[in-house]
């Protein structure tokens, strides 16, 4: 018995050593995926945003076509950043819901009128509970969403034109 | 022409470390003398050889040798003598022939000036020694070479990392390397023990110095780390767990338990097992540090140049190093002979608690560090934060404080409860009244920061507790050292229980003209400016502070750019009292004008760093102190009157006893 506790610290050191040399061989792509994907999206519905726009509940997500939800915020500088690929992406006939954090009907005026409307819908999740809902941490976040609101894929951050194919190809394979 | 000179001597130094090697094992399996004979001239002659390679390195360095790629990737013409100096290691390659050049020099000083151990059991400890440096010696010559030539020679070169470029930190990853290298020596006299079956107090007592030296440069190396990433990464914090604060952190906890474990073994025989197996686990979680640190598995905010090739040979090293004196270690400990028994009611019993305390810390950090990587392994991505190391690690570490008020004043082998208790009747009267003070004052914080607090107190009051009715002047000079590092551990833990309970925060978003409170302080936002350094722009806002009516102090936060590379870095305004820190930061404008400030009076902040350095001269005074009794033994030249020697300061009871 007191043989067997003496190659415990070599057996530490071989399980030590399995995991590092696996974090080694298979280096991490250091991005996070969400565990909402394949689920629904959340029940939530959201009153409108701004005057003239409607709001957005899951309801909306459940029509049969695929979209994208994104969580944006007009205080939010990646949003602008991400904001021109939007819109191109909605010239391209893919339909946008918005879900804004915490902003004010005025501000987000202005942001829109500054840098674009790809929305359909934009909600006010003035309490964040749909965003945390959504399993996201932050603004902003793009998810596509299939026909049926089953969630399929995720953008944490901004996104930039590397990710463009990414969303496309996304929305394809949710048709 | 120096580049090839430094690299001739690091073949030869590379060529001599094998053969010393070689040597030595032919030697110690054959009983040859001439074998024998020569592996400690060698080891004094590769020692000289990688000295002078890092030497020839050092001078390109200073003389700005751009055709060497190492000096035109880390250097430039005009950077101050410090810092070329500084950049000799403050890079991959430099950095690795410094880790080779103290582990030869430490070998050549062990070869050339050790005599407590027996012939053999020393010979098999250079022959560790050798098989370690050559493992490093073959990194650095075929995946890491520091004198590869560049071919056309470039203009100047391209510059330190501007946040390397401090005096602080120039010092700082050398102080880690000491301690990491101080530990392979020890390991090497474990491994040297183990082969020799020779474990006893002869091998504790010549490896109490490099355990000690390397404790000390390890404690300064981590304090100083953690107040770098306090001022210049302007978040805040003075501990993150990321996994490069853990990696120097684990090696530190390592060869605190086996500094106390030691002085087990050299004083009463005891441990010894227990102690071998300290010094593997300590160098082998310096090796680990230094390997995670360095082949970028973990991701962590220090981010290091990395490359999974150099990744997979320091692996490969680990296996061998580890892998092997872990093996040994399960064939060979049960061939030595127990050591001295003893009650657990006993000095040494405190100090088995003080090892399994802390063996217990290193695994909650250990397993901490790497889950993350594990969980993956198995296709869930998590990470680990504060919470879990806070809770997982700050019990265990209060227990181990208050095991550390009663073990300095135990007596070895067995002592009673009762006596004990009466010796430390100060120190408990002392933790009682705070206790009664917190409970009257119900300050609104956490348990581990009141515990904390109560426990300080208890152990700034116990630490002098070994001093107690003793005669000043006789008491040697290591014990002086054990008190003030223990009243080191005291002040640094109430610094910390003091930031955590009592911190202020306050984050705004202020015009300028503003005024805001936080902590005692009332804080002026007066204005904010452009301005612009050697290599950076910055925004500067000028902040009055003042307390009460009292005198106002300036601060001047500042949002820097850096161009090359464009680094953006938030330089914090800290303004230190004598009970505290107003730390202040500016942020990002608000699209109204409005700046974001960031405002934290961090009281007592200070006492956490002054803590770990009272810690670190605390072992300094004790390393002398055993210098100097080792050299009193030797000239009495009895070595049981040395044991004895130790073992008489270190029981402060009889005077104790007699009065009472």
């Amino acid at each position: 018995m007191k043989r067997f506790w003496l190659w415990v610290p070599l057996g530490v050191f071989v399980l030590f050593f399995a995991v590092v040399a696996n974090g080694l061989v298979n280096p991490s792509d250091r991005v996070i995926k969400s565990t909402m994907i394949g689920k629904p999206a959340p029940t939530f519905s959201l009153p409108p945003a701004i005057d003239g726009m409607p709001g957005v509940g899951v309801v909306n997500l459940r029509d049969g076509k695929p979209k994208l939800v994104n969580i944006f915020a007009s205080w939010c500088g990646p949003c602008a950043y991400e904001a021109p690929i939007l819109e191109r992406l909605a010239k391209q006939g893919i339909e946008i819901h918005g879900i804004a954090i915490r902003d004010r009907p005025q501000d987000l005026n202005r942001f829109l009128s500054r840098y674009g409307n790809p929305y359909t819908r934009i909600g006010a999740d003035n309490d964040t509970k749909a965003q945390i809902s959504f399993g996201s941490a932050g603004v902003p976040e793009t998810f596509v969403v299939d026909g049926k609101g089953i969630i399929r894929h995720q953008i944490a951050g901004g996104i930039d034109p590397g990710n463009v194919d990414e969303l496309l190809t996304a929305l394809r394979a949710a048709k | 022409m120096i580049a090839e000179i430094g690299l001739a001597f690091l073949w030869l130094a590379g060529v001599l470390a094998g053969l010393q090697l070689i040597m030595g094992a032919i030697g110690l399996r054959t009983n040859r003398g001439d074998m024998l004979g020569g592996v400690r001239p060698i080891a004094v002659v590769q020692g000289i050889l990688v000295g002078l390679s890092f030497w020839c390195l050092i001078t390109v360095f200073m003389q700005s040798d751009m055709s060497v790629k190492l000096v035109a990737l880390n250097s430039h013409s005009a950077k101050p003598m410090l810092f070329k100096f500084a950049g000799t290691w403050g890079n991959h390659e430099g950095s690795m022939l410094l880790w080779v050049a103290v582990l030869g020099v430490s070998g050549g000083l062990i070869a050339a000036f050790e005599r407590a151990l027996k012939y053999r059991t020393h010979i098999a400890t250079l022959t560790a020694q050798a098989a370690i440096a050559l493992g490093f010696y073959g990194f650095l010559i075929f995946s890491s070479n520091p004198f590869e030539r560049l071919n056309p020679v470039p203009i100047d070169g391209q510059g330190l990392n501007p946040l390397l470029q401090d005096p602080g930190l120039a010092f700082h990853p050398p102080t880690l390397y000491f301690g990491y290298v101080g530990m392979s020596v020890a390991f090497s006299f474990a491994v040297g023990a183990l082969i020799e079956r020779d474990v006893g107090p002869a091998f504790a007592r010549a490896m109490r110095p490099w355990v000690l030296g390397a404790w000390i440069f390890l404690t300064i190396g981590i304090t100083a780390g953690s107040y770098w990433a306090y001022y210049e990464l302007g978040w805040g914090g003075w501990w993150f767990w990321d996994p490069v604060e853990n990696a120097s952190l684990m090696p530190w906890l390592a060869t605190t338990a086996l500094l106390h474990s030691v002085a087990v073994l050299a004083t009463r025989d005891g441990l010894r097992a227990w102690t071998v197996m300290l010094a593997v686990v300590a160098f082998s979680m310096s090796m680990v540090g230094t390997f995670l640190v360095r082949s970028g598995v973990l991701t962590s905010v220090h981010s290091f140049a990395t490359d999974p090739t150099r990744g997979g040979f320091l692996l490969a090293l680990l296996v061998v190093y580890i892998g092997g004196a872990l093996a040994l270690f399960a064939l060979r400990i049960n061939t030595v002979r127990e050591g001295n028994q003893f009650d657990l009611m006993s000095r040494e019993g405190a100090l088995v608690v003080n090892n399994l305390l802390l063996s217990v810390i290193l695994s909650v950090v250990l397993v901490g560090t790497l889950y993350p990587l594990a969980t993956e392994a198995m296709g869930q991505k998590i990470s680990i934060g504060a919470p879990y190391f806070n809770s997982a690690a700050g019990y265990p570490a209060l227990l181990l404080v208050v095991v550390m008020i009663m073990g300095p004043v135990m007596r070895w082998r067995r002592d009673e409860f009762k006596a004990v208790m009466k010796r430390i009747a100060l120190p408990l009267l002392a933790t009682a009244l705070m206790l009664l003070a917190l409970v009257l004052a119900r300050p609104d914080v956490g348990i581990l920061p009141f515990l904390g607090l109560l426990l300080a107190v208890g152990v700034g009051v116990g630490s002098f507790a070994p001093l107690w009715k003793r005669n000043l002047r006789r008491t040697p000079l290591f014990t002086y050292g054990m008190v003030i590092a223990h009243f080191g551990i005291a002040v640094s833990l109430a610094g910390m229980a003091s930031e955590s309970g009592f911190i202020k925060e306050k984050l705004v978003a202020a015009n300028i003209g503003e005024t805001n409170t936080v902590g005692p302080y009332t804080v002026k936002f007066l204005k904010v400016e452009p301005i612009a350094g050697p290599n950076w722009t910055a925004i500067e806002a000028t902040l009055e502070a003042r307390r009460g009516d009292g005198e106002p102090i300036i601060l001047r936060p500042q949002a820097r750019m850096f161009s090359n590379p464009v680094t953006p870095t938030n330089e914090a305004a800290i303004g230190t009292m004598l009970d505290g820190q107003l730390y202040l930061n500016i942020g990002e404008p608000t699209p109204d004008g409005r700046w974001q400030l960031r405002m934290w009076w961090k009281p007592y902040v200070t006492l956490i760093w002054l803590g770990g350095m009272l810690v670190a001269f605390g072992g300094f005074l004790s390393l002398i102190g055993r210098a100097l009794r080792e050299r009193g033994a030797k000239a009495r030249k009895s070595p049981e009157d040395a044991v004895q020697g130790q073992a008489i300061p270190s029981t402060p009871v009889f005077a104790i006893e007699a009065a009472v």
